[in-house]
């Protein structure tokens, strides 16, 4: 009851004009990066965030602006999926497999309507079970001490490879790198500067909007300029859609495939490293288990081919929410991205966030519900607008993302340094991608780098300098336990995890085709 | 290769971050660990993964040819030159230029090409900075 009548204060926030108009915007610019191939939810909000700052929008008008990007985004990523047979973002990858049969078959607009009731369905019970889960997360973080608190960053770094990672080594290379650039600037205990080298601009640290903008958005405008990919992604007829009505009979009977689809994306997005992908790679692959054993229907445009991983992909972007706002770490790019928004308004996420702030949480979660909403709208009736924009060739899309990332640090820092900062993080991002060198932990690092070392500082003066106290308590064995499993376990099943998702992929699209 | 090369260039960065953090000078506020303490732990990190890189690299990325790598490192100039001509020919004029030849090395013919960075620089200035407000770069013009 409690927390009903929290949410019902969510709603007074998130309803009033302004709030509301800014969930409709982030919306459709959500939707609209989701379906444009080579922009997707991290790099949309990242691009994002320096905007919404130097507007000077409140704490809770920009969490809703953002998250609202970050829900279009998940929903938009299965347009092209549907229509091109290119995913639109990374999680909409299983979408293609019978999505793209079916638009083939004249069945587009009937995929497009599907997916998106699907999407609705997995991202609305999935914001329910955040509502749920995460004040009982945050009772259990209640009982984490300042050793806890490391050892659970450390379980975040070690873990956020995922399953599917391949290269342990270079995961926790990445790690380190982003928590040495963390190091940069006056030390936050003691106030020595470190690694500055008498460089004035590097007093302050390195802003982790500039890394995030830099990574993200920047690399990905320099891989379209090796490809020189700039023709638009849809040419001509691709993008026809046909009929937009949904088909009841069709929905109705992909109903069970939803839910199971859901049920394993919040599982999915709840647990660390894991993350949309996987989310909607494991609704795929066991709803194919569950109704199509011998592999007759899926892969030709079986319509629950289709509602299974758009369920189970937007279920787990609700679900990485959860350890996101209850505890403050992260568990995938996006939600990393999030988070940079919460530390730049000054919102320390964590169990005290729901004591403190409940007017952000309750308004943030209020206006998930509304987005999903919103998205629903926009998503069925108005699909015929965002198909158009796949036509908008990348030569002219690229530029401007790189334009408008620009603007954005330039004018919250008003530092020339500090673009060409950016220009260096964009370069660095470009050759560590093209070296196999996740960029997640990087950012995750550069994020949490100082939280991480105040912790452990403050465990280390507690114990008096007994490096023990890491182990110290039941809690810290469990999560050191978690984070070697975490770290272990892919060295074992990563490869194999990662041919099947990639022979899944081939094998469907030779019998597509 | 590829991996040889990175792990012994991240050896090099693990060993002049160490260097560094031994640098570091106390401040008259002490606690028990120090400011030198993680820099180590994430020092020994940096260099035992790369040390690893160079003894079991993964197979060779693929690299892009002479003329792609040309490409990008030319953006890359283009990028540093627009991040230094921001303040002196200020945002629109600027923005022209770097925009056209983004868009003119993705595939756009060089006259429209600058049509394009005229429209983005312009439609940019529009939206962000007279309707949204946002502080751009000003030039000796004004904008």
């Amino acid at each position: 009851m409690e927390i009903l009548s929290l949410l019902a204060d969510g709603f007074a926030v998130a309803l009033t004009p302004q709030n509301l108009f800014l969930a409709v915007i982030g919306c459709f610019l959500g939707t609209l990066m989701g379906a444009l191939p080579g922009l997707g939810p991290a790099n949309g909000v990242a691009i994002l965030i320096p905007i919404a700052f130097s507007l000077g929008l409140g704490p809770t008008p920009s969490l809703i602006l953002l998250t609202s990007v970050y829900y279009g985004a998940m929903y938009g990523g299965r347009i092209s999926s549907i229509l091109l047979n290119i995913p639109g973002d990374e999680p909409a990858m299983m979408t293609c497999l019978d999505g793209y049969p079916m638009a083939q078959q004249g069945k587009a607009g009937e995929a497009l309507s599907l997916s998106g009731v699907a999407s609705f369905v997995g991202a609305f019970v999935a914001t329910c079970g955040l509502v749920l889960l995460a004040p009982q997360l945050v009772k259990i973080a209640l009982l984490f001490g300042p050793a806890e608190y490391f050892v659970l960053f450390t379980v975040a770094f070690a873990t956020l490879g995922g399953i599917s990672s391949t290269n342990q080594a270079k995961s926790a290379f990445a790690a380190a790198l982003g928590l040495g650039i963390a190091m940069i600037g006056s030390d936050s205990q003691t106030g020595s500067q470190r690694f500055t080298f008498d460089h004035i601009h590097l007093y302050d640290g390195i802003d982790f909007l500039i890394a995030i903008v830099g990574l993200f958005a920047l690399s990905e405008v320099f891989i379209f300029l090796e490809h020189h990919r700039g023709g638009a992604a849809a040419s001509g007829g691709a993008a026809k859609v046909g009929r937009i009505l949904p088909d009841f009979g069709m929905i109705k009977r992909c109903i069970p495939s939803m839910a199971r689809g859901t049920g394993l994306g919040f599982f999915a997005g709840v647990l660390p490293g894991a993350g949309a992908s996987l989310g909607s790679f494991l609704a795929y692959s066991l709803e194919k288990q569950a109704v199509d054993h011998d592999g007759k229907t899926f892969g030709k445009g079986d319509p629950r081919g289709v509602a299974a991983p758009e369920a189970g992909n937007n279920a787990a972007s609700g679900g990485a929410l959860v350890p996101m706002l209850a505890l403050g770490v992260p568990g995938s790019g996006t939600t990393a991205v999030l988070l940079a928004v919460l530390l730049q308004l000054n919102i320390t996420p964590g169990p005290l966030l729901f004591t403190k702030n409940p007017d952000v949480v309750w308004g943030l979660i209020a206006a998930l519900f509304l987005a999903n909403f919103i998205l629903l709208a926009m998503n069925i009736p108005l699909v015929g607008i965002f198909t158009r924009v796949l036509m908008v060739p990348t030569r002219i899309l690229m530029p401007v993302v790189a334009m408008i990332s620009f603007v954005g640090i330039y004018s919250i820092t008003g530092s020339t340094f500090d673009v060409m900062l950016m220009v260096g993080f964009g370069v660095a991002g470009w050759l560590l991608r093209k070296l196999d060198v996740p960029l997640v932990p990087i950012i995750l690092g550069i994020l949490l780098g100082n939280q991480m070392e105040v912790n452990l500082r403050r465990a280390m003066t507690i114990s008096d300098g007994d490096w023990l106290t890491l182990v110290g308590s039941p809690l810290a064995i469990i999560l050191w336990a978690i984070a070697i499993t975490g770290f272990v376990l892919p060295m074992l099943m990563g490869r194999r995890v990662k041919r099947r998702m990639e022979a899944a992929r081939n094998e469907e699209e030779f019998v597509g085709d | 290769m590829s991996d040889r090369i990175f792990g012994a260039f991240g050896l090099a960065l693990a060993i002049f971050y160490i260097w560094a953090a031994t640098t570091i000078k106390d401040s008259f506020m002490v606690d028990v660990v120090g400011p030198r303490a993680f820099p180590y732990i994430v020092g020994t990190v940096l260099g035992l993964t790369s040390i690893w890189f160079m003894i079991r690299p993964d197979k060779e990325p693929q690299w892009p040819v002479l003329n792609d790598l040309a490409e990008i490192v030319f953006a890359t100039a283009v990028m540093l030159l627009y991040g230094w001509a921001l303040p002196e020919v200020g945002f629109v004029i600027a923005t022209v230029f770097a925009t056209a030849y983004l868009t003119w090395r993705l595939g756009t013919a060089p006259l429209w090409a600058l049509v394009t960075g005229l429209a983005t620089s312009v439609g940019i200035y529009v939206t962000f900075h007279l309707i949204l407000g946002l502080h751009l770069a000003k030039g000796p013009l004004g904008f």
